[in-house]
């Protein structure tokens, strides 16, 4: 798949909106009006920007808590996700779940994530095992991370999708800690992706930081879904440049790890790119930067005007009508 | 040979009830492949899933035949793996299919616990996308199967905000309670008593007869004590309420039928006309779901009690194997009648 000058446009502004939107929350929660958790995803732009990009408007994905690209990109409004993260009642679960969680919304292809990791991929593989039980021809794609391969559940959901050869694509988001545990207290392998084998799917290795190699890896792995193929995993090594959430300082983590890594930044180098294609001058780049906090001052004014949930609604909705 | 086949004495069998129509005369384990099936062929979006369900029919032949008719599409043979088939089982709800789960045992559901409580039981209220499922957990005791294979762990979801809970005691409302559960929009926990497979027989009506969730039944009326239960307990409970009739005294049996949510204003009806309550059930006492039928008599019915609120269930140990042991453990007629005479002469 090539990556056309129009892709990377597209993939420079939903990783920039990405990351302002981070930023924005970041600073909200500094000033107090994001109370609670806030969970930072910078460094995983690119994969989440482009694994998410891969998909048809029909198909279905599963963020987590760091995939705030996948969750644009799938069409969420900032103003629907800044009000999640104020506890209003237009957020994305009326205020019901905190941050990043419960943020689905299947108009959208969008399963909300819970606590529990690797918790969606099996939804999602159960949502592959309906296109194909339909005869439909979509793809679901789940993304996990390197914490949520230790779980059980990885290693049932990796085999059932393959057993029933789903179409389904599971992009292991590597980014080298769960919360303060490094991946030598994980496992003991190099690479998550080599499971992929005891499985019997493809399982492919990909620099997670590169907006390129994540796209292109994905696209085939989709299109092989698509096709009937089955699943394919796709582990793509990146890293977790804050804290598990924003309490947390992460002195665990070697600061040269960190000064490698921020030579990695993925937005830093989409923009290489996009300059050697001509595609991107700092004008160019300012001028977007201002769009995107226009955007967000808008959003950030819908979410605060907006009101909170009655305390007296706390029932409703438990169950389904 | 399944594991329940070759324990029990003589088939239990119902009377007919007053309910017109169709009906024909089937075992419980019957029963509830009839109510599968019956849903299978009204709508083509009803699939099953679980561990030997298809070519085998099912650890208890329950949905055996099932694959003949509908395919191994919608009767799917699954790998040995709860978790992620209930968590697939939700997957598949959030497309327009309606799954129904087999555990193989109600025990086994404990390995697909964070896909229930967590995920399933919440989904709708945090954000809105229902989760209609069925999990049938073929539960509870005296069947000589061990500490494994003899649970009564419906309290655990009981528990839990968002799920519903059924446990039906009759073919007829092992049926109707089944309908009721793969058509409801949440997910909903069906607790079939593998005691009653075999030893149970009844009247089903045929046809579209579901059994509403949240409604009781009282199967006998009485004055001086009412035995509320449900499962299997509700025939013991029928046993000794015969026996107390001849010895002179008027017992009515509530059987709950729906766990969660509770028949609040059948139990109370219940509380109210006797005044004096003896609560029965298989599962352990503490938290059991005894505790919270005992709290909702004692807060809407205390002025009417003319005895305290009494509970029989099975001893907080798991439940054990021999038989000696097991006997003790499950409640059966004769110490469901100790206690009532005890209520009873209070």
């Amino acid at each position: 798949m090539e990556l056309t000058d129009n892709l990377l446009r597209e993939a420079h502004y939903w990783m920039r909106l990405t990351r302002a939107l981070d930023d924005r929350g970041t600073f909200l929660h500094k000033q107090s009006r994001i109370i609670g958790g806030f969970f930072s995803q910078i460094g995983h732009e690119a994969i989440s920007v482009a694994a998410a990009m891969t998909l048809e408007r029909d198909d279905v994905c599963a963020p987590m808590h760091r995939d705030l690209g996948a969750y644009l990109v799938r069409g969420m409004h900032p103003r629907r996700i800044l009000a999640q993260f104020l506890g209003r009642a237009t957020g994305v679960s009326g205020g019901r779940d905190a941050n990043m969680h419960g943020m689905g919304d299947m108009s959208l292809g969008i399963i909300g994530f819970i606590s529990h990791l690797p918790a969606s991929i099996g939804v999602t593989a159960g949502v592959a095992q309906a296109f194909k039980l339909k005869g439909e021809p979509r793809v679901a794609l789940a993304f996990f991370g390197d914490g949520g391969a230790s779980q059980g559940l990885a290693h049932e959901t990796l085999n059932w999708a393959a057993v029933f050869q789903l179409p389904v694509v599971f992009i292991c988001e590597n980014n080298q800690y769960a919360y303060s545990t490094p991946l030598t207290r994980q496992m003991r392998i190099e690479h998550i992706a080599d499971r992929a084998a005891g499985y019997g799917m493809p399982g492919l290795v990909v620099d997670g930081n590169d907006f390129g190699a994540v796209y292109q890896a994905t696209y085939e792995a989709v299109a092989r879904a698509r096709a009937g193929g089955g699943p394919t995993l796709i582990e793509g090594k990146t890293m977790r440049m804050r804290g598990h959430a924003i309490h947390d300082n992460m002195a665990y983590v070697p600061p040269e790890l960190l000064a490698t890594w921020s030579a990695r930044d993925p937005l830093v180098r989409l923009e290489l790119l996009l300059r050697e294609r001509g595609l991107l001058t700092n004008t160019s780049l300012e001028e977007l930067r201002t769009r995107i906090e226009h955007e967000l001052d808008e959003a950030q004014a819908f979410a605060e005007a907006s009101p909170y949930p009655e305390g007296s609604s706390v029932t409703e909705r438990v169950y389904a009508q | 040979m399944t594991w329940d086949q070759g324990l029990h004495g003589a088939v239990v069998s119902l009377d007919a009830p007053a309910a017109g129509g169709v009906t024909r005369e089937l075992t419980y384990l019957e029963a509830i492949r009839d109510g599968m099936r019956f849903m299978m062929r009204q709508d083509p979006a009803v699939v099953l899933m679980g561990e030997d369900i298809g070519v085998y029919g099912g650890a208890f032949k329950v949905t055996q035949g099932l694959i003949d008719e509908f395919g191994a599409d919608r009767v799917i043979d699954t790998p040995m793996a709860e978790l992620a088939m209930i968590y697939a089982a939700i997957g598949l709800s959030f497309q327009g299919i309606r799954p129904v789960v087999e555990m193989q045992f109600a025990d086994f559901i404990s390995t697909g616990f964070d896909a229930i409580v967590q995920f399933a039981a919440t989904n709708h209220y945090r954000w809105g996308q229902p989760v209609p499922m069925t999990i049938r957990a073929p539960g509870a005791g005296g069947l000589r199967a061990g500490p494994f294979h003899s649970q009564s762990n419906e309290a655990w979801f009981v528990h839990t905000p968002g799920l519903k809970v059924v446990a039906p005691s009759t073919p007829a409302d092992a049926r109707g309670l089944l309908i009721s559960a793969i058509r409801d929009p949440n997910p909903v926990i069906y607790y079939e008593t593998k005691y009653l497979y075999r030893s149970l027989k009844g009247p089903v009506p045929d046809g579209d007869q579901a059994v509403p969730i949240g409604q009781a039944a009282l199967r006998r009326t009485g004055e001086e004590l009412a035995l509320i239960t449900y499962g299997a307990m509700v025939q013991e409970c029928l046993n000794a309420a015969a026996t107390l009739e001849r010895e002179g005294h008027s017992v009515e049996v509530l059987d709950l039928r729906t766990l969660k949510p509770l028949d609040e204003a059948a139990i109370l009806a219940s509380a109210r006309k006797t005044g004096k309550v003896l609560i029965v059930h298989e599962a352990n006492r503490t938290c059991g779901v005894g505790s919270e039928v005992a709290a909702l008599i004692a807060a809407g019915a205390f002025e009417y009690l003319d005895g305290p609120i009494s509970r029989l269930a099975g001893p907080d140990t798991p439940v054990p194997y021999s038989p000696p042991l097991e006997d003790v453990h499950r409640p059966a007629a004769q110490a469901i009648l100790r206690a009532a005479r005890d209520l009873l002469a209070y």
